[in-house]
């Protein structure tokens, strides 16, 4: 983690934090391979190989030693942030294009670890949901259809078919619908925030929670921003009429915000670095996101949120630096 | 100060001072009308008429103009200019003027046009001052025609598209599309590909000049140690 002097011996190397990051993210991995088949884990494979393969040839190009760099999984982890963000059965080369936009352009082009001022998995992320949105809103729907098997899966992903009782594969996510319709549907919501997504999303609170208590990630992100989702939630709840916002929790358990929350806000390379900061850069980000996703055009708006918010960080870290003693 | 040869002035606009790539003047009509190639082309038209014709007056007016004001003699030729432009495209290219919309009468701002007429063509003889203005707007189009098209191709996978607007009916044909069900990138229609897209020219640049420059600057650190070995 990246602190303010006095700085503290490390307790970790990149790569022990990065390994902590992918282990902790494992257990949504298994719950959604479970819900949603076997999108995920082979786009997280194509990931992994076209991040290295990307991370080796720019590490190349740069000039810069190409097994050290290689070996922190920092490319690994951008990728699988950025995979699990996407719809499952996305087309190969959407993917690829994805990463080459988070590895090259918003990682190296920067600078490389530790200097892209903007998070390389929401940009690669943001990139191909401006440049592909029908293709970014096609999710699975759990509720009468039939989960594609492996090979179904792979063919759909590198093969472009389109297998026939897939042919209608695209629903809105819960909260595009409820967005766009004025009534609760129970059938492709779950108890509380979508069938399926609620315990993926309770899958990254307790991979996120290990995360806070190992001291991987500052606390305070994830909990100013949950709270700022929470309240803008309650105060929503009290005076909208939308009958699927009357339920706070609603908010917190759907679309991304667990996610971004532990995962994707606390990246310490792009968040403020100052604990004041934190607060506010974490708050900024639930604010943003929830009037995106209320009022803005895109279903869920983490993404550009963060990445609103690590244009703001430097002026943040600016108005927050500490005092030093004896200046005013 | 000068005068530079021919040679010098159009090595100065195409390549080693281009307005786009080095200046990186004039980036509002660059950035804002470079999402397809024959929007870029209109534009880049455009801003050599006004450039070439205003470096002309401005080098020609030389003499009678007082140095106090100068820069507003500049304006009003300019302004004349595009004016004149402008009127020309709203008669025979309705639909392109159309397109291209605020821009045209925004010439008037290209830092460009103004930069050259002070910097060069005020102080440069009549033939010196015309040709600056031809090749600094030519080295504004490469840039323009190349993001232009760069863009049209990533993001709407056609190229030449409504090449009509210029060169009339007959020139449908010259539209290629890159493929049957191509739909192109979003992105790099909208402003943000113009940036990227600005962004990765500009580095191609810095790129060949690099190369160009290393075998050079290789044998001068030579011929230095050498020299330097008693």
């Amino acid at each position: 983690m990246v602190r303010h002097a006095p700085v503290y011996a490390p307790d970790a190397a990149v790569s022990m934090t990065m390994r902590r990051v992918l282990l902790a993210l494992s257990p949504g991995i298994v719950v959604y391979t479970g819900f949603f088949g076997w999108g995920l884990p082979v786009q997280l494979a194509l990931a992994t190989v076209a991040a290295l393969g990307f991370e080796a040839v720019m590490l190349k190009l740069r000039g810069r030693p190409v097994a050290v760099h290689i070996g922190d999984y920092s490319a690994v982890v951008a990728a699988w942030l950025l995979v699990i963000c996407l719809p499952p059965l996305l087309p190969w080369w959407m993917t690829l294009l994805a990463v080459f936009f988070a590895v090259v352009i918003a990682k190296h082009l920067y600078g490389g670890l530790g200097y892209n001022p903007f998070n390389p998995a929401m940009v690669g992320y943001a990139v191909l949901l401006v440049s592909f949105p029908r293709e970014m809103t096609q999710w699975i729907p759990l509720e009468g259809y039939v989960i594609p098997g492996f090979g179904e899966t792979l063919a759909v992903i590198f093969g472009g078919s389109v297998v026939s009782h897939l042919d209608g594969l695209s629903t809105a996510t819960p909260l595009d619908h409820f967005k766009h319709s004025s009534s609760a549907a129970p059938a492709i919501m779950g108890t509380l925030a979508g069938k399926g997504w609620e315990w993926i999303s309770l899958c990254w609170l307790v991979g996120g929670l290990w995360l806070a208590y190992t001291r991987t990630l500052d606390w305070r992100i994830p909990l100013s921003l949950l709270l700022t989702v929470g309240l803008f939630a309650v105060g929503l709840a009290l005076g909208s009429n939308n009958p699927a916002w009357q339920n706070p929790l609603f908010h917190l358990l759907s679309g991304g915000t667990l996610f971004a929350a532990f995962f994707i806000a606390t990246d310490p390379v792009t968040a403020s670095t100052t604990q004041a900061g934190r607060w506010l850069y974490a708050a900024g980000i639930g604010l943003l996101a929830m009037v995106i996703r209320v009022w803005g055009g895109y279903p869920d708006g983490f993404a550009f949120a963060v990445l609103l918010m690590n244009l703001s960080a430097p002026m943040i870290d600016y108005l927050t630096s500490p005092r030093a003693y004896g200046h005013k | 100060m000068s005068t530079p040869s021919a040679s010098e002035i159009i090595y100065q606009g195409l390549w080693k001072n281009n307005p786009g790539l080095v200046q990186l003047l004039g980036l509002c009509p660059l950035l804002a009308i470079s999402n397809t190639f024959v929007n870029a082309l209109g534009m880049s038209l455009a801003t050599i008429a006004v450039l070439t014709a205003s470096n002309f007056v401005v080098a020609l007016s030389r003499p009678v103009v007082r140095e106090e004001i100068r820069v507003p003699m500049f304006v009003l030729v300019i302004a004349g200019f595009v004016g004149i432009v402008q009127q020309v495209m709203q008669a025979w290219f309705y639909d392109l003027y159309q397109i291209l919309g605020i821009f045209i009468p925004l010439i008037v701002t290209n830092c460009i046009i103004l930069g050259r007429a002070e910097a060069f063509a005020s102080r440069q003889p009549l033939w010196a001052a015309t040709l600056d203005g031809l090749s600094m707007g030519t080295g504004f189009m490469l840039v323009l025609l190349s993001l232009g098209g760069m863009r049209e191709m990533i993001g709407s996978g056609t190229l030449f598209a409504d090449a009509w607007l210029i060169f009339g009916e007959q020139a449908e044909v010259l539209t290629i599309s890159l493929s049957e069900d191509a739909r192109g990138m979003l992105l790099f229609a909208l402003p943000p590909g113009a940036f990227l897209g600005l962004g990765l020219l500009v580095a191609l640049k810095n790129v060949v000049d690099e190369r160009m420059k290393k075998p050079r600057s290789v044998s001068v650190e030579l011929s230095q140690t050498i020299t330097a070995k008693p």
